[in-house]
């Protein structure tokens, strides 16, 4: 059934809220705001009593999927497990009633957080110095491609060094974010492997290239074993590595960007450290750079004298900065819990089982789908419908009838070098259990797709709405609600 | 403390099924030479409790507003947050899910952003507006490059009274796609719009400006609107959305993009974030928007359902040709604002502003009447404003905290002909018994 909207559910003159009294003498608008700063038509905001504001989200929560519903196998989203010790830590009042603008010795508890949380992840990812001011995985991209063009001008070598190199395995961001930074983006293919093909990078690396972005296991979930043949080809040609660490969860504690050769990386702590999604956001993208980025660093950078912690913004090479304050300080707090809750060897250990859980998936699957790169794959892998697509089963397909199972589907249609694809990254909070009842759940479909096609091509079946068309939503886009005419 | 659930047992048997010995040998690709051959050096894990007794620790070495008076503002403010947003949002229904690419299992989400949509559209009075950015600051960016991209100039022109950090923000990235930014003076507390006109031309892509701007101060916005599409450039307007609720919005004075800081609306300071970055525009400019939107249609049985569309603007369609690089957003920060402003709803917005009004309106008055004390700029303003004050504003406002009193932010730091005034902010939680004192503890310092 359809569900109103909050706008459906406003009455004139009913109110949820409560405000207090105005306590000092009012004064007449003339003599506070001039009439031409005067707002002319009130904004029609709903008008609904508290409790039914609640019922309305309450039942649009029943409307959604989380972590906490059920499995999650979304590929490159890591969606574990959000700790929810976390989430009491973060709703402290120490950590939420604090102004960014109050003087550094009312909010040493913040500072010292921000420091240690920035020390830890160096640690974690083998470099030097860490911003924590990029509010998601996409943002840190940009700042550190930032730093890259900082360098290369600092250098004198800013002109010259047009091109950002990024595989065709690639995030959408990565070619997005060396756009958004002034950089000509140069493809280079993927070899049978699955990894950066080295004749091709060859090709195209030479003096105008500033970097190269590498997703490393990349988004087939390959390690790629030339990582170190890869890096020297780059340098060699002046150029710095980027590290887009959406894929860190595969490898914390066992191999570190810092030591593979990268120069800049980003965290998604919403991935790696369990901070959760909310729907989209908001996220945190730290960096962690090598000392030669060091001084580009976007300021302020939390710095620790004896036993005080300072914000400083004296840093002459600096970029800037790229967001407001000092970044998604709240979920910074989650982020942190989580690693000095699991410490070193539980984090080797999210690793490891993660990839575990992985391989386990991919094998008990690859009777019923046909996987493109059969090696052993590190935290997610891609399988695709091509099996299935004979008896007129896509991708889609799938994932809508995976709904009706009660999990959510794998990323679909990405990487985007395989056709048809699935990208299933089950992460290392869930148990055999829960995995095997996913595998029967595939293997229930791809004989479904055999015999009952038609059930898949209409799928989901059990959802609050069916699927819906996506077509008419682009081509004739309702984007807000409007009162019905009278 | 460990959320992984595998026995012993459970690993031997999955091991068994991949057909190796164990779990090193799935990382046998991973070159030696540079995998890390020794712990990560971190301090020793630590139980739930210990955990949250470190963590507090870390909370309490922080003085909160709960502890003292607040008038800081300048970009952040300290609105109240109702219950029912804190509760709402907790629902981890809500905040344990991803973007809602899976339409017909993110319903709950993709209806909230379709409301938070509409409201941000009502607020601002224009047609459409995205699912969130990550700030005001970033959302400054977005719009100049989005007006770059609609009238493919390259020249923006903001006001030197817009936020120092959205300004600083917004160089950086001007700086990578060689965007020429040009900052336009002040007088009296509002942007100087004679220096305007004679700074726009046919190579402006915008211009931009803030209202209230950083000093509080309410600009003449339609004036400044029409000096930018006198040459045919964008008009940019960043405004605080509490002040919508009495002020004129964006739609009413011809801006063709909206932005600002939506963090007053629900959001708690958090020490300068997560907040909401909204970004609201005319519907012809739908395809260079930058971020998601979520639009309704229907399915087969003509059922009505919301999901992400026009995605073909978006980075993962589009890649390098995509309107930004934005993935992640605001998500949950615009649940909160959309729950905030259904319980304020038409008359509590208006309330909120009113409330603000005149108490900042009061503050102002009575610290105008201290020796020594005046205000700095004869603009009108709404819950903000400037004064110059008769001893080192820093030292001031130290002094003040022995009362227990944040007094307002000293504006050296920021602007160095502003180096004798502080900026100080009056939100509908203050007080007049709250603001007396502040005045009392002033006199008692001069």
């Amino acid at each position: 059934m359809s569900m109103p909207l909050i706008f459906e559910k406003s009455k004139p003159g009913r109110k949820a809220y409560s405000l207090p009294e105005l306590d000092v003498p009012k004064k007449e608008c003339p003599d506070v705001l001039p009439d031409w700063a005067i707002r002319k038509q009130p904004a029609s905001l709903p008008e609904v009593s508290e409790v039914d504001l609640v019922r309305h989200y309450t039942k649009l929560s029943r409307r959604n999927y989380g972590v906490d519903q059920g499995f999650y196998p979304l590929g490159s989203c890591t969606m574990k497990y959000n700790p929810k010790v976390n989430e009491d830590i973060a709703a402290l009042s120490g950590f939420n009633n604090i102004h960014p603008y109050q003087p550094e010795e009312l909010v040493q508890g913040a500072l010292e957080l921000m420091y240690e949380f920035g020390r830890d992840l160096c640690e974690i990812s083998g470099m030097h110095e860490a911003s924590l001011q990029p509010a998601a995985g996409a943002h840190g991209e940009l700042t550190g491609l930032m730093l890259i063009r900082a360098y290369h001008e600092s250098r004198g070598d800013g002109k010259k060094r047009t091109k950002v190199i990024v595989p065709d395995s690639a995030h959408g961001t990565n070619p997005a974010s060396a756009a958004f930074c002034g950089y000509q983006v140069v493809e280079v293919k993927s070899d049978e492997r699955g990894g950066v093909d080295l004749d091709s990078l060859r090709e195209v690396v030479s003096c105008d290239v500033a970097a190269l972005m590498l997703t490393n296991p990349n988004t087939l979930g390959l390690f790629d074993e030339n990582v170190v043949e890869i890096a020297r080809i780059v340098h060699d040609a002046g150029g710095l590595l980027y590290y887009d660490g959406a894929n860190m969860n595969a490898i914390v504690g066992i191999v570190r960007p810092g030591d593979m050769g990268f120069d800049v990386l980003h965290y998604n702590v919403h991935k790696t450290f369990s901070t959760p999604h909310g729907g989209g956001g908001p996220g945190c993208g730290a960096i962690a750079v090598k000392e030669i980025l060091t001084p580009f660093l976007p300021v302020p950078v939390v710095e620790k004298h004896g036993d005080r912690y300072t914000l400083n913004y004296d840093r002459p090479q600096s970029i800037g900065k790229v967001k407001g304050f000092y970044g998604n300080f709240n979920v910074m707090v989650k982020g942190f819990a989580y690693i000095r809750s699991l410490g070193a060897e539980g984090l080797r250990k999210v690793a490891e089982t993660a990839v575990l859980n992985a391989n386990y998936i991919m094998r008990r699957l690859e009777k019923y789908y046909h996987l493109p790169y059969d090696r052993h794959c590190k935290h997610e892998f891609v399988i695709d419908a091509s099996r299935q697509l004979e008896y007129g089963v896509h991708t889609n397909d799938i994932a809508k009838a995976l709904l009706d199972l009660g999990f959510h589907a794998p990323t679909v249609y990405f990487p985007l070098i395989v056709r048809e694809a699935m990208m299933i990254e089950p992460t290392e909070t869930e148990s055999k259990e829960t995995l095997d009842a996913f595998i029967e759940a595939m293997i229930q479909i791809a004989q479904l797709a055999e015999t009952r096609a038609e059930k898949l091509q209409t799928a989901p079946h059990n959802t609050v709405v069916g699927r819906l068309d996506d077509v008419t939503a682009a081509r004739r886009p309702v984007l807000r609600w409007t009162p019905p005419e009278k | 403390m460990n959320y992984v659930p595998h026995t012993s047992e459970d690993r031997s048997e999955m091991l068994k099924v991949i057909g190796v010995s164990s779990i090193d040998e799935l990382f046998s690709d991973v070159p030696s030479e540079v995998k890390l051959h020794r712990e990560l050096n971190l301090p020793a894990a630590m139980s739930e409790f210990e955990l949250i007794k470190y963590m507090s620790g870390l909370a309490g070495k922080n003085t909160t507003t709960d502890n003292m008076v607040s008038f800081l503002g300048a970009g952040v403010y300290d609105h109240y947050v109702p219950s029912v947003v804190k509760h709402i949002i907790s629902r981890s229904e809500f905040y344990t899910s991803y973007t809602p690419y899976q339409a017909e299992i993110s319903q709950g989400m993709l209806q909230s952003i379709f409301e938070y949509q509409t409201l941000m559209c009502e607020l601002t009075a224009m047609d459409i507006s995205n699912a969130s950015l990550y700030d005001g600051a970033t959302a400054i960016a977005e719009a100049a490059m989005m007006a770059s991209r609609l009238t493919r100039k390259q020249e923006v022109i903001i006001s030197r009274a817009v936020h120092p950090d959205y300004r600083r923000t917004l160089r950086t990235y001007a700086h990578n796609l060689e965007l020429n930014v040009i900052e336009v003076p002040f007088k009296h507390g509002a942007t100087d719009i004679e220096a305007l006109r004679d700074l726009v031309s046919d190579e402006t892509a915008c211009v931009i400006l803030q209202s209230p701007n950083f000093f509080g101060c309410i600009e003449n916005m339609a004036l400044a609107a029409e000096v930018a599409h006198g040459e045919k450039a964008l008009f940019v307007a960043c405004v605080d959305p509490i002040s919508l609720g009495i002020l004129a919005p964006p739609g009413e004075y011809g801006a063709d993009i909206a932005v600002g800081e939506g963090q007053g609306l629900g959001i708690p300071m958090g020490f300068g974030g997560p907040h909401l970055g909204f970004l609201t525009c005319r519907k012809e400019h739908l395809r260079q928007m930058p971020g998601r939107v979520a639009g309704e249609t229907h399915d087969s049985q003509g059922r009505r359902g919301y999901l992400l569309t026009l995605q073909a603007r978006e980075q993962h369609i589009r890649r390098d040709r995509a309107t930004s690089n934005i993935c992640s957003n605001q998500a949950l920060c615009a649940l909160a604002a959309t729950v905030y402003l259904s319980w304020l709803g038409k008359q509590g917005i208006k309330e909120v502003a009113e409330l603000c009004v005149q108490k900042a309106h009061y503050a102002c008055e009575k610290l105008s009447l201290i020796p020594g004390f005046e205000q700095k700029h004869e603009a009108p303003f709404f819950k903000e404003f400037v004064v110059k004050t008769p001893l080192k504003p820093e030292e001031l406002c130290a002094d003040l905290l022995e009362a227990n009193i944040l007094g307002g932010l000293p504006l050296g730091r920021f602007y160095s002909d502003l180096s004798d005034s502080i900026l100080v902010a009056v939100t509908e939680k203050r007080t007049k018994e709250e603001i007396d004192t502040l005045c009392r503890a002033l006199e008692g310092l001069v």
